[in-house]
């Protein structure tokens, strides 16, 4: 089993980049990160809401390279439109997790009392594990692989964060 | 509106981009398209590797500022061509290319000739596309066109499905339709370079180049790019300013300007080297830091504040962070620090004027002018009977040669002798494979460089390895009745490779020896259609290549027998600080 990677520290920054909803375009910034030799720590792509366009959030390894160099070379890429760069204190963010988790009869509970207190889901029930999903900040959902962990985690996957951000509030 | 076909579509959108000539070899992929070839106006160069296609066109833009345009079927072709385009890319050449694909039905069964041209050369484009659908095509040539010559210029590749263009197929069938600048640029929502400097930055680098004490102008390929030497002469002659050219600047700023250092870098002369490493001010335009020129950057330029104005913003700062950062073309750019340092200067903005203006730079002036007198390019003439001196021959090339003659080169050691010995007056008279460094380079470059500028003398420098890399092309050369001429300096090694094995792996000499004899260069050079002759001795270097530039309807080879243990001083060893610099043996080896 694949271990996930460990919560993202500050050297770590999200990316919002604003793309041409068309193919290739994915590849073209995923490849450029791999030669310039940085590296992505994770990534979620999906078209907005208008057609035209995608949004590429990336979350980057910046002790990799400086964080400018990174946007310049992207800004670079003809179909990327728009990039910016989310500081967690000023944006949303959130990300998806699935987890199969063991779950006898006797610690079955306990798992369903961990999901319902960090408002999770329980997705599917089989005879000795059972599905749980959480959609929340990332640093959640760490806390509660954190949780899971000791009863065993059998299979979990988590989508890479997407963000917007922040509104201005109206006072 | 009239109906027609991708094929004819796209040649006519080559036509309207202004293509006069298209390099190129056809396959089956391309087939359609090279019908309507026959009838067209455009000019086709059939070469003899895709290779030689590539370096062509890179050498018509070189020497004309005008795209290069070249077209290759699919698959081992598409493949050929990738070297020139990675080529062009790092040196920054405005360049096309169109490759035929495999029919659309086909994309991803691993047909016949089909590999993922898109994919492979994504790295090495500036742009590249797959068009899907024939209507698209007029669009995406004259993006292709506008992407490869606007910002920083730069290869872009088309890759074109076999059924679109075939007038066999209904799917090429399309409307014909021309869009217009306002249509291209909308449809690139994502492309906008800066071309003018930001108005406060230009002011703040005035003011800098007003109190700078020991200022260098560090002049770049972007100079050329930008057409911007007729300003850059203006700046230095109005400040007194001295500039080095870089390996892609040479000719940009004349040699025989009375401030002009010549070249930097690794084989760069002494005094351009020390000059930057000793400025408080390094004038960066249209250079990129590239480690050829800084040496262990850490190293470089220490005590130098730096105005860096490049226009593709990703430049600034990638090696050395600038004081003064400048994004936009570096001919506007260089305009507006002109007039900034006239208006800063008060009176009446004359050259006095701004003199005044300035620190008293007559110290620093002569700093320079002692090291120019102490470290001179220097080499041991030939005694009798020994094999030419490289440098000699080189000499002798310039001095009888045209002024305005253009000179292409290959990579290695005769690239660096030509680069330090050639004296470049005009722009784009010097043309090589800067940034990637491509041995071959020089032969299909200058067959290029002469389609575009059939009034110039075109010479190619070439070494005898990479004569053996894309010679061929002699071939394509003399049936298009293109005459250049080649020098090749056959030392019987990769020169610069054995010098790094003499200097820096205990004279161990490892796979870099060619034999002066194998081939036989006259009569391969015959066999190919060109006028050949050996020269072995001093005397006969002269007369040699007056004949060679007297002959004009063919192309010409001169092989020189020259001596393999001559090495390229100074040198700044790898790795090490420019202050390190190892100047010729009779000047005292390692400097200072
Ligand atoms: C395609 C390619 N392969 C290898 C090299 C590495 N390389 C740089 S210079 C050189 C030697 C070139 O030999 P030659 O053309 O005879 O020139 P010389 O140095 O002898 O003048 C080599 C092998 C290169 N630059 N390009
Ligand atoms: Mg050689």
């Amino acid at each position: 089993m694949n271990l996930p990677a460990p919560a993202p520290a500050p050297k770590h920054h999200v990316l919002s980049v604003l793309v041409e909803n068309r193919s290739g375009v994915l590849a073209r910034v995923a490849g450029l990160f791999a030669r310039r030799g940085y590296n992505i720590y994770s990534l979620a792509v999906a078209p907005t809401d208008d057609e035209r366009f995608s949004r590429i959030t990336v979350v980057v390894d910046v002790e990799t390279a400086p964080l400018e160099q990174i946007v310049k070379q992207l800004n670079k890429l003809i179909n990327v439109i728009k990039i910016s760069e989310l500081d967690p204190r000023d944006s949303v963010e959130r990300e998806l997790m699935l987890a199969t988790v063991k779950a006898l009869p006797d610690t079955r509970h306990q798992v369903i009392e961990l999901v319902e207190l960090f408002d999770g889901r329980v997705l599917d029930v089989g005879h000795d594990e059972m599905t749980v999903s959480l959609d929340d900040h990332p640093g959640r959902l760490d806390d509660l692989e954190e949780l899971l962990r000791p009863l065993g985690i059998i299979d979990l996957q988590r989508t890479g964060r997407v963000a917007l951000p922040k509104l201005e509030h109206a006072g | 509106m009239t109906t027609t076909d991708g094929g004819r579509a796209l040649i006519k959108a080559l036509e309207l981009e202004g293509t006069e000539v298209v390099f190129g070899l056809p396959g089956g992929a391309i087939l359609p398209v090279y019908d309507p070839i026959i009838d067209s106006p455009i000019r086709h160069i059939l070469v003899r590797h895709e290779q030689g296609a590539g370096h062509m066109a890179e050498g018509f833009a070189h020497a004309t500022g005008r795209p290069g345009v070249a077209m290759v079927t699919s698959g081992p072709a598409a493949t050929n061509i990738v070297t020139p385009l990675c080529d062009a890319y790092m040196d920054s050449v405005p360049m096309v290319v169109i490759t035929g694909q495999v029919p659309s039905q086909a994309i991803g069964t691993d047909a016949f000739q089909e590999c993922d041209t898109v994919g492979i050369t994504r790295s090495v484009t500036k742009h590249n596309e797959l068009v899907t659908r024939a209507e698209d095509i007029p669009l995406v040539i004259r993006q292709a066109f506008h992407i490869a010559t606007t910002g920083r210029p730069g290869p872009v590749l088309v890759d074109i499905p076999k059924d679109i263009v075939d007038p066999k197929n209904p799917a090429s069938a399309m409307e014909w339709y021309w869009p217009t600048d306002d249509e291209v640029a909308s449809s690139l929502p994502g492309y906008r370079p800066t071309t003018k400097g930001h108005a406060k930055k230009v002011r703040e680098a005035a003011q800098l180049i007003l109190a700078a004490e020991r200022p260098v102008i560090y002049a770049g390929g972007g100079i050329l790019k930008a057409r911007a030497a007729e300003v850059l002469r203006e700046l230095a002659e109005l400040t007194g300013i001295p500039v080095v050219t870089t390996l892609m600047a040479r000719g940009a700023f004349p040699d025989d300007h009375p401030l002009c250092l010549g070249m930097p870098g690794m084989h760069g002369n002494y005094t351009a080297v020390t000059a930057m490493q000793e400025s408080d001010l390094l004038i960066a335009l249209g250079s990129r830091f590239d480690d050829r020129v800084t040496g262990k950057v850490d190293a470089f330029a220490p005590g130098a504040k730096v105005i860096h104005v490049d226009i593709d913003p990703a430049e600034l700062g990638k090696v050395r962070r600038p004081d003064v950062p400048i994004v936009g073309d570096c001919r506007l750019v260089i305009t507006e620090i002109v007039r900034a340092l006239r208006d800063l200067s008060g009176g009446d903005g004359s050259a006095d004027a701004v003199a005044a203006a300035q620190p008293d730079r007559s110290t620093w002036k002569q700093t320079i002018s002692g090291w120019q007198e102490r470290f001179p390019l220097v080499y041991e003439p030939s005694g009798p009977g020994d094999l030419l001196k490289p440098q000699y021959v080189l000499e002798e090339l310039r001095s009888r040669a045209p002024e305005d003659c253009i000179v292409a080169s290959g990579v290695g050691q005769h690239q660096m002798w030509t680069s330090q010995y050639w004296r470049f007056n005009h722009p784009y008279t010097w043309i090589n494979s800067g940034g990637l460094g491509t041995m071959g380079f020089s032969v299909p470059a200058a067959i290029g460089a002469k389609v575009g500028r059939p009034d110039r003398m075109v010479w190619a420098v070439d070494g005898d390895g990479c004569f053996q890399m894309t010679a061929q092309e002699l071939v394509t050369a003399a049936t298009e009745r293109i005459p250049v001429k080649v020098a090749i300096l056959n030392n019987a090694y990769l020169g610069m490779v054995r010098q790094w094995q003499e200097m820096f792996y205990e004279e161990r000499y490892s796979e870099v020896y060619l034999s002066p004899d194998l081939p036989d260069y006259v009569k391969w050079s015959e066999a190919m259609g060109c006028v050949a002759m050996r020269v072995e001795s001093p005397e006969e270097v002269g007369p040699a290549i007056d004949k060679a530039n007297e002959i004009d309807d063919r192309p010409v080879v001169l092989e020189f027998r020259t001596d393999a243990a001559e090495k390229v001083f100074p040198m700044v060893p790898a790795g090490l600080s420019n202050s390190d610099i190892v100047v010729d043996p009779s000047q005292g080896g390692g400097a200072r």
